[in-house]
């Protein structure tokens, strides 16, 4: 084994304590982050939509993992085809 | 003897263990399956199911079951000399701890990766759910109590540590504004960050200005300071009360501001303490010096205290929580829960082992020895200690000067220990919001509602106790009741896993000859504390403190066994048999 490989094991060996804690942390930021997206979508009204849906094509894959993630088959929003 | 080989002897013993023993139990008792998908593959979601590596996980299940406790019981136990301490660790490790650890992890793998405390609910009923909750309840609450007392009893006697301990505060804080803020890796910060804490520790060793010897300001034990309290019985609730409200801060933080990157510092200090230990022991070749068994020890049996003085680094039912927990949701292919669980015990056993070998080896005679460990009062007030200047010798060994030596790990077990403490009081919080939800109690799951009862309710039993210095002194007699509580969380895991084993048609009694062990030990232990140390009657001491948190475990110890004798007893299966054989 490398030296390189070496340290990036014991740095992950190291990281792994707090990982899934601060994995979920992060997740729910994103959630909330696709909330100020399309707010709009959901009755929120949300003057930046007009710019926020130039995102839409970056956020599809996303958005599918968050509603099979929440137990949804199929996407809630008829906004979103992405199943 | 020689210390070298009783540490090669304890590692050999580790090794067949291992290589025959764990090897037996994964392949015709646990049965592990390299064809079984497990949780990790099966529910990958990229948080909490996540396929790792190996090692990643061996190293991770150990450095968080590794802290200061494997260090304390065995400094304590020692007092019955080295031998009965030596065979409880290496056979507990092999026989108890390895199947545990590794039982609770192929167990939870085999139930879509539930905790030990659902498994309770399935495997005997929603009665077991709630005893473990308050058993996990009084284990996290004893942590917290004895713990604040470990780390304020370190402060006292190596006021050098002090300046180290706190200087890693503010590096983590700014290590985790580096990572998270500013995109960059952990790992030269830390050791940046280690480095800077041991420079601070030889600096303090060599300046007293930069000790902060809070029993020197107060003018020790012969002035008052106030609320009639003399000077070193001040200084413990003076650390006691900063520790409290730094615990308190530390565990409503996100834990990537200080938890994440203090860990991080902190795994560095197990793999620098267990080197020092290890290669200070083989370079300076000291000889033992306390007898293998001290025939003055007669105020405690050993039978059945050591059973409950050294917990952690034998048998320890936190490791089930950690196996269950988090480890059985990560474990990539179902052959190696061998490495992370049994293996991981194993690495315990190891610290656990420096431990014994530190203390036996710092005394210049055995008359030493036996002045220092001269009551079993004087072995829970001082083992700690002891073991950190034993572990300074050791050091010697390695050049290092044995006072900085001594500081230096001071600060590594001071650094384990605030580990364990924020961990707990952590644990704890969380605990309570269940205990809310479950009885409706809504204000109790508010985030700081449950620290605040979690912090007031250990600074409070860390207090009461009178300890030779008076007030806040007194924490280490909580040390077995501790331990007691640890076996129990450990007993009922043992019990899951045999009849998880009797469901399958499997020899059970690797885990029921251990689980009978404890449940007897703990009990007997439990019932000779309460009778005839702490009941007032027959010439001892009336503690009421310590005689109810006794009867309380006692109880709880009695139920377990009515619960696995019921549960033994049942006819219909509680457990669907596995389907992959």
């Amino acid at each position: 084994m490398k030296l390189k490989q070496l340290f990036q094991l014991y740095d992950q060996i190291l990281k792994q304590a707090h990982r899934s804690e601060i994995a979920r942390e992060l997740r729910d930021e994103e959630d909330l982050f696709f909330l100020l997206l399309y707010s709009d979508m959901l009755g929120i009204p949300n003057p930046a939509f007009y710019y926020t849906l130039e995102l839409y094509p970056h956020m599809l894959e996303r958005f599918h993992e968050w509603h099979t993630r929440m137990g949804m088959d199929k996407s809630p929003l008829s906004g979103f085809r992405c199943c | 003897m020689n210390a070298i080989l009783l540490a090669l002897i304890g590692m050999f013993i580790f090794f067949l263990g291992y290589r025959y023993y764990s090897k037996f139990v994964a392949e015709r008792i646990y049965r592990l399956d390299p064809n079984f998908v497990t949780p990790a593959n099966e529910f990958n979601d990229g948080v909490d199911f996540v396929p790792t590596n190996k090692w990643v996980l061996w190293g991770h299940h150990f450095t968080s079951v590794a802290g200061a406790a494997p260090i304390v019981g065995p400094a304590i136990a020692i007092y019955w000399g080295w031998l009965p301490a030596f065979v409880w660790v290496v056979l507990g490790t092999v026989f108890a701890a390895g199947v545990h650890d590794f039982g609770a992890l192929a167990l939870s793998v085999r139930h879509k990766g539930q905790s030990v405390g659902t498994l309770a609910d399935k495997i005997i009923g929603q009665r077991a759910k709630i005893l473990f909750l308050f058993i996990i309840l009084i284990l996290v609450l004893m942590v917290n109590a004895v713990f604040a007392w470990v780390i304020s009893n370190l402060f006292i006697r190596f006021p050098a540590s002090v300046l180290s301990v706190f200087i890693q505060i503010p590096l983590a804080i700014w290590i985790g504004y580096l990572v998270y803020r500013k995109k960059g890796g952990m790992l030269f910060p830390s050791l940046a960050a280690l480095a800077t804490m041991y420079i601070a520790a030889v600096t303090a060793s060599r300046i007293p200005a930069l000790q902060l010897d809070l029993p020197r300001y107060f003018g020790g034990e012969e002035t008052i300071v106030a609320f009639g309290l003399n000077g070193v019985a001040f200084s413990f609730f003076v650390w006691i009360t900063i520790l409290m409200i730094y615990v308190y801060i530390a565990s409503t933080l996100p834990v990537w501001k200080l938890l994440q990157p203090r860990d991080y510092i902190n795994s560095h200090q197990l793999v620098v303490g267990l080197a020092i230990l290890y290669l200070g022991l083989f370079f300076s070749n000291p000889a033992i010096t306390a007898p293998a068994t001290n025939s003055a020890a007669t105020d405690m049996p050993w039978i059945p205290i050591l059973f409950i003085t050294i917990a952690c680094g034998a048998i320890s039912g936190f490791h089930g929580l950690v196996a269950s927990g988090t480890s059985s949701k990560q474990l990539n292919r179902e052959p190696e829960a061998r490495l992370v669980g049994y293996g991981g015990a194993v690495g315990e056993g190891l610290l656990a082992l420096a431990s014994i070998i530190a203390v036996a080896t710092l005394f210049g005679s055995q008359g030493d020895f036996l002045g220092a460990y001269d009551s079993f009062a004087a072995a829970n007030a001082g083992g700690l200690g002891n073991f950190v200047q034993g572990a300074g010798e050791l050091a010697t060994g390695l050049l290092i000067p044995a006072d900085i030596a001594t500081t230096i790990v001071a600060v590594i077990v001071v650094s384990f220990a605030a580990t364990t403490l924020d961990t707990s009081v952590r644990l704890m919080r969380y605990i309570i919001a269940e205990l809310g939800k479950e009885y409706n109690v809504m204000p109790l799951t508010k985030t700081h509602v449950a620290t605040t009862i979690a912090v007031v309710a250990s600074a409070a039993l860390v207090l009461l106790p009178e300890g030779p210095q008076g007030f806040g002194s007194g924490g280490y007699v909580l040390w077995p009741l501790f331990g007691t509580s640890n076996q129990l969380l450990a007993a009922i895991t043992l019990l899951l896993i045999t009849l998880w084993l009797k469901r399958q048609g499997r020899n059970y009694f690797v885990a029921l000859v251990p689980m009978i062990f404890l449940l007897v030990m703990t009990l007997y232990a439990m019932a000779r504390q309460i009778l005839l140390e702490w009941s007032g009657f027959g010439g001892s001491d009336l503690n009421i403190l310590l005689f109810g948190l006794g009867a309380v475990i006692f109880v709880f110890a009695f139920w377990i066994l009515i619960e696995a004798i019921v549960a033994f007893g049942k006819r219909k299966p509680t457990l669907p048999k596995d389907k992959a054989m």
